[in-house]
């Protein structure tokens, strides 16, 4: 992977063909498609750090997006009146630190695990804040959750215009990509990835193993708190369901279907799940989307472990060292 | 102190619940490292199947051996064509157990619907026994579920330290490689325990569906049930199941009991705090 990647053709040719969607697309498209591919995307994109370069596979990452989106209705304003009404910018920063500080704490106890125990963990606690957000009313205002969540008007752009909606998760998916993907080969990423292969030569080595696995965490953790914030003001509104098991496993999904080699898997995982969750309906009976998602990503996770990217290397760059998901 | 002790009861006829799932789970994790995240889906699909089989015959004994020969088939097939093939890949085999259970969840809910199930349990089994001292009376059906639960634990323990086979299963738990190097059929072995495991969680659906009822959701909760119990308790030990099925079935009562919105956060509170201090579990040795 060399640094002249990041300005290829073919990224220019991505952004282009992005940043000019809107011209073509209807509103359903846009947001239905667009928005919640890049959203998706946004928060598998901390999953693919974990579990790819940081051999840590987390189900967490939509509990901590979901306790963002939450923050946003306890904090903000909602239209079960129960918001402090605090402002936006408050809001927002509060939902980022407080989803940054739950995701860091479950990274704390997730890596005192190893390798499917992490998993394990992970969905034990992401089953556990769902159960807790359902029962409890005091906060989270149990089984109805909040509605009424809006996205805001900044700087005059009224964000819950569809074309703005769609810019608005393009800047961040961007800004996102190119964060990971930079931070992949910094230091810390190149670091990350020692600890994924080898644990036990890098504390040899004189790295803090530890830290650098909970900093990883806490980085998705930042991902999954803009994903959740970008989610509740797509939908309005944000209730347990939401946050359950079903969209957590999403997520894994969506980065495994993706491939966990490249951070780009996240948004090419994000895309074929929200078409698929989009268009089963056509393909099939209307009810058995996950049946057809499921097939997909047994079908995936059986004969290319490295997802769609996995692929597209072996048939376009036959040779090249490609960066094997971690299967171990 | 009647609720207490009620509470105490159900807390541990629960656990005996919970020990009958999970068990079966943590030892196909202790031998194979296969965490299968589609246990819960064995457990409903197992009731279901025992459902059929009490539709079909009126007896509720057959809807228990339905469920757990079906199941325990159903194992051994998985074994023998899916995750032999995946050996030593941990983690595409989680994922491959998670495909499963979401297009088994999914195909569940379109052949039995979204509707409620309710066994018939025998007229041996059915109403209260009167005559307890405090509590006055408690459901026969869940004290069976607890004798039941101790019987397959001490059947469970017996087979595996006193059979033969059991002395293969417990020498892989240890060391894989070793047994296979003794000239031992690794691969029966394997295929033996799933087929077991996959038993136990088809007749713990049976079990439980006749003690609350079988509906779609009840694959997750006992997944988890399961997960929360090994983590706790420590993988591939039955005792290990049973002191965490203990320890997590109380808690789940008493925090129904005397503090019912934040019930979950104990289990989560005991959870953490098992890993903090013996991260293998507390029956687990460590790897």
């Amino acid at each position: 992977m060399k640094r002249t990647d990041l300005i290829s053709p073919a990224v220019i040719i991505t952004a282009l063909l992005l940043a000019a969607f809107p011209l073509l697309a209807n509103a359903f498209w846009l947001v239905q498609i667009g928005a919640q591919t890049f959203i998706y995307g946004i928060i598998a994109l901390g999953l693919i750090l974990l579990a790819g370069y940081g051999g840590m596979v987390s189900l967490a990452q939509m509990s901590v997006a979901g306790l963002a989106g939450y923050s946003m209705a306890i904090f903000g304003l909602n239209s079960a009146g129960l918001g402090l009404g605090w402002p936006l910018p408050v809001v927002i920063i509060t939902a980022i630190i407080l989803a940054t500080i739950f995701g860091t704490l479950i990274g704390v106890l997730s890596v005192r695990t190893e390798g499917i125990y992490t998993i394990m963990i992970t969905l034990a606690v992401a089953t556990g804040f769902f159960y807790f957000t359902r029962q409890n009313y005091a906060i989270f205002n149990g089984f109805t959750g909040f509605a009424g969540i809006k996205a805001p008007v900044i700087g005059g752009y009224d964000l819950r215009n569809p074309v703005w909606f769609y810019y608005l998760c393009l800047i961040f998916a961007a800004f996102s990509y190119l964060a990971i993907t930079h931070l992949v080969r910094s230091t810390f990423g190149v670091a990350l990835q020692g600890v994924r292969d080898n644990a036990r030569r890098m504390e040899a080595l004189g790295f803090h193993v530890k830290a650098h696995r909970i900093t990883a965490y806490a980085i998705a953790s930042v991902l999954a708190a803009i994903g959740g914030i970008l989610t509740v003001w797509m939908n309005d509104r944000i209730d347990p369901s939401s946050i359950g098991v079903g969209p957590a496993i999403d997520i894994l999904i969506i980065a495994v279907i993706g491939g966990l080699g490249h951070p780009v898997g996240a948004f090419i995982g994000a895309l074929i799940f929200t078409l698929v969750d989009n268009f089963a309906i056509d393909l099939i009976d209307r009810e058995r989307f996950n049946t057809v998602i499921g097939a997909v990503f047994l079908f995936i996770v059986l004969f290319s472990p490295d997802g769609v990217i996995g692929w597209w290397r072996r048939l376009f760059k036959p040779g090249s060292s490609s960066a094997r998901a971690s299967s171990q | 102190m009647k609720l207490f002790l009620i509470t105490t009861l159900n807390g541990l006829t629960l656990a005996a619940l919970y020990f009958l799932v999970a068990s079966g789970f943590s030892l196909v994790f202790g031998l194979m490292r296969n965490v299968n995240m589609a246990h819960g889906s064995l457990y409903l699909l197992g009731a279901y199947i025992g459902y059929q089989f009490q539709e079909a015959t009126g007896s509720w004994v057959a809807a228990i051996a339905g469920g757990f020969l079906s199941m325990a088939l159903l194992g051994l097939l998985l074994q023998h064509y899916l995750f032999r093939f995946l050996e030593g890949q941990e983690l595409r085999q989680t994922l491959v157990t998670i495909g499963i259970s979401i297009i088994a969840a999914d195909l569940m809910l379109a052949y039995w619907g979204g509707t409620t199930y309710q066994f018939e349990i025998p007229d041996a089994l059915y109403g209260a026994l009167r005559g307890i001292p405090v509590i006055k009376v408690y459901p026969i059906y869940r004290l069976f579920i607890l004798v039941a639960a101790i019987t397959v634990g001490i059947a469970l323990w017996l087979f595996l330290n006193r059979t033969r086979i059991g002395m293969m299963i417990r020498a892989g738990v240890d060391d894989r490689d070793m047994l296979s190097a003794t000239g031992v059929n690794v691969h029966l072995i394997f295929a033996l325990t799933f087929a077991l495991g996959a038993g136990l969680a088809g007749l713990a659906g049976v079990v439980g569906g006749s003690a609350l009822s079988i509906a779609p959701g009840e694959d997750l909760r006992y997944l988890l049930a399961s997960l929360v119990v090994v983590i706790v308790g420590g993988m591939g030990s039955v005792a290990g199941s049973a002191v965490g099925a203990i320890l997590i079935g109380l808690t789940e009562q008493y925090g129904l009991a005397y503090s019912p919105t934040y019930g979950v956060v104990y289990t989560f509170v005991i959870m953490v705090a098992v890993l903090a201090v013996r991260p293998q579990g507390i029956m687990g040795r460590s790897a």
